[in-house]
């Protein structure tokens, strides 16, 4: 929707913001919500709740949904889901056709990652305001849109009204200026964001990415880093829409069409913030100091530069943070001051709403072509959906990754869950392309260190974290 | 969802930084299809070996406090996953009422929709709070919601702040679908003008 003029210069997400509310009660807007996407993990009860009450989906034409989180990655003939996982995607069938929704299932050759999906068929579009029950929304915040996730109680409300009722956020600007180096990628600055920033340091804030690194970042990489906007604590992130937005959206299924895409440009291109709009917080970075990054721990800002070492929670002064580090130590069996080069790895996943796109899969593939996966290390690709595995093949990405011994499964959330059955075991230690490292994320007492596409190609083919670039033990 | 009015009973000393929705309701209760049955799932990890017996150790198996009502805890309180599972898994297990300082925003948005009163209270607080909690273990405390003030059982009364809608939400229990259904002349309007304006936010997925 065009933005509307105004005297004080606004952000991009003030104007998103002022195009949506609908209505005021104190300090609260009724904040209406374009998009909504569905995945079959957080709506059972929702749908439920809403048959009890005897509501209906206002306008469920609009809506789409997708089966990722519970679905089997393995050959799908052979390896049948839970018994459990399988009475949630049934139930997800029977409720998107009860109330009308479009979704693309298990047999649907577009399934896949909703943050991967939403983008892929021009769902997410500029200056819409989308929502879905899962936290990685923010993934779509990458188009300029305020994009974020609900909880259950929540997707029932924008089934039943499409709006929900929220306090402005704050506006926070994270400026990126200067070259990524050689080797270092979203993931690798979005890790330094939070480690900047700190995990709660996003709280009650949107965050807008802007600076000279950032225009010249892809769609995709744009994805990845405000896929993890969340991880800051932020209620958002988003990127200004700029010629690369329009040029990925162009004929995509959903996006606009002949007219449309001309009105719809002419208003989108007014979404930029405004010269001299305020920011509650500005936190700048420089890209060029940037290296490719990996967590020692278990919360998202447990990161440092994978040349350093673990780091030593003695020399840490705040007693509360120094007792976390200690326990993230013990749980992740490292010690204080050891390389973080000579950190072992039994697993390697590639994939996620974070880093499981064609470029992602590029980007592995390219350091592993001709070599092989380490011995005792099993790594997975598992694409974020049935388009991206398709292109992957088509390119001949998957044969280089089945030649140098990973597995090539089928899309879906996978490992990065973990409720689908790929799980790790207790003390497995995994390189992951995902986007939380929380304890017994990826399995019980299972180990993660989060990583960008590339390194945890390295980490493949060496059987630790190694440096993506560095000439090493068989890495590039 | 049952109304919050005055909660008396035994608060729990957590003063953990970040305990993510990860810890508070693990995935493999997710698959669940119903709202209920997630008092086993609280912190289940960490309550309970691989085997399924309770570790003795952790906090919310040892007494006075397996029977608390209150968890006082760290920073950034039910950061991560959407899941409102979290917020069903304290209520379901006896927990009505987080004193930390600062929560996740989801958490926050999903405590009020299922009856959990969140409060936010600056970090030298919740430290008196949680020194108090571990030297008078099982002492009776009591949260006013309608007089916006927790009683310790020795210290002084602690005031906090709460959004006036939040706090209604909680006392009366409300549905909030049908408040906002109040509102539906508006919503009909702003859809009839976005309608005419940016018809593609329109287009049917069906296709």
């Amino acid at each position: 929707m065009p933005a509307t003029s105004s005297e004080r210069p606004r952000t991009l997400f003030d104007k998103i913001w002022d195009a949506h509310v609908v209505t005021r009660s104190g300090d609260a807007c009724l904040l209406y919500v374009d998009k909504h996407i569905l995945h079959e993990g957080s709506t059972p009860v929702a749908f439920s709740a809403l048959r009890v009450s005897d509501r209906r989906v206002r306008h469920p034409e609009t809506m789409m949904g997708v089966i990722d989180h519970t679905i089997p990655t393995r050959d799908r003939n052979l390896v049948p889901p839970s018994a459990q996982a399988k009475a949630m995607m049934e139930a997800f069938h029977r409720d998107t056709s009860e109330y009308g929704i479009t979704i693309f299932d298990e047999a649907d050759p577009r399934q896949g990652i909703v943050h991967v999906v939403g983008p892929e068929q021009g769902y997410s579009m500029p200056g819409s305001v989308i929502v879905c029950g899962d936290s990685h929304t923010s993934t779509n915040g990458a188009f300029g849109a305020f994009a974020f996730g609900i909880g259950t109680s929540e997707v029932e409300h924008v089934f039943a009204t499409r709006t929900l009722w929220r306090h402005k956020p704050a506006n926070m600007l994270v400026r990126v200026d200067g070259r990524l180096p050689d080797g270092v990628g979203a993931k690798d600055l979005a890790l330094a964001v939070i480690g900047r920033v700190g995990v709660a340091g996003g709280t009650g804030h949107v965050i807008e990415f802007a600076g000279s690194t950032i225009w010249m970042l892809s769609m995709e990489a744009r994805m990845t880093l405000c896929n993890m906007a969340i991880e800051a604590g932020a209620r958002a992130g988003l990127i200004a829409p700029d010629e690369v937005t329009f040029e990925y959206l162009r004929g995509r299924p959903l996006a606009p069409a002949g007219l449309d895409w001309d009105l719809a440009l002419a208003g989108w291109r007014t979404l930029p913030s405004d010269e001299g709009a305020a920011y509650d917080r500005v936190v700048e970075i420089d890209a060029y100091a940037l290296r490719p990054m990996v967590t020692w721990g278990t919360t998202p800002q447990d990161s440092v530069a994978l040349d350093g070492v673990v780091p030593d929670p003695v020399q840490e002064p705040d007693p509360a943070r120094r007792s976390a580090m200690q326990r993230a130590l013990e749980y992740m069996g490292l010690e204080a001051g050891m390389a973080v080069a000579d950190i072992r790895v039994d697993h390697v996943f590639i994939g996620s709403c974070t880093n499981g796109r064609l470029e992602d899969l590029r980007a592995a593939a390219s350091l592993i072509q001709g070599r092989h996966v380490a011995d005792g290390v099993t790594a997975i690709v598992v694409p974020g959906s049935g388009l991206v595995k398709a292109h992957a093949e088509a390119e001949g990405l998957a044969d280089i990754f089945r030649e140098a011994g990973f597995e090539w499964r089928a899309p879906g959330c996978s490992l990065c869950l973990a409720m689908n059955g790929d799980v790790l075991q207790p003390g497995e230690r995994c390189a992951s392309t995902s986007n939380r490292n929380f304890e017994g994320r990826q399995g019980r007492d299972a180990r993660t260190h989060l990583v960008s596409p590339a390194t945890a190609a390295a980490a493949a083919l060496t059987g630790r974290l190694a440096y993506p670039l560095a000439d090493q033990d068989g890495a590039r | 969802m049952t109304p919050f009015t005055v909660l008396a009973g035994t608060a729990i000393p957590m003063a953990e930084n970040n305990i993510d929705t990860d810890q508070l309701c693990p995935k493999q209760h997710l698959l669940r299809l119903e709202k209920t049955g997630f008092d086993r799932a609280l912190f289940s990890d960490r309550r309970f070996d691989a085997n399924g017996v309770e570790r003795p150790d952790f906090i919310l198996n040892r007494p006075p406090w397996r029977d608390g009502s209150i968890l006082i805890a760290g920073d950034n309180f039910g950061c991560g996953s959407s899941r409102e599972h979290a917020v069903w898994a304290l209520v379901q297990w006896g927990i009505r009422s987080v004193i930390a300082p600062s929560f996740g925003d989801i958490f926050l948005q999903n405590s009020v929709n299922s009856g959990l009163l969140a409060i936010r209270l600056p970090k030298e607080t919740v430290n008196a709070l949680v020194h108090e909690a571990e030297s008078e273990p099982g002492a009776r405390w009591m949260i006013d919601l309608p007089a916006q003030g927790i009683l310790p059982p020795r210290g002084e009364r602690v005031p906090f702040e709460i959004d006036p809608t939040r706090k209604e939400r909680l006392l009366l229990g409300l549905d909030e679908i049908a408040l906002t259904l109040r509102h539906q002349r508006e919503i009909d309007a702003f859809e009839a003008r976005q309608r005419r304006e940016a018809p593609w936010l329109w287009r049917a997925t069906r296709f």
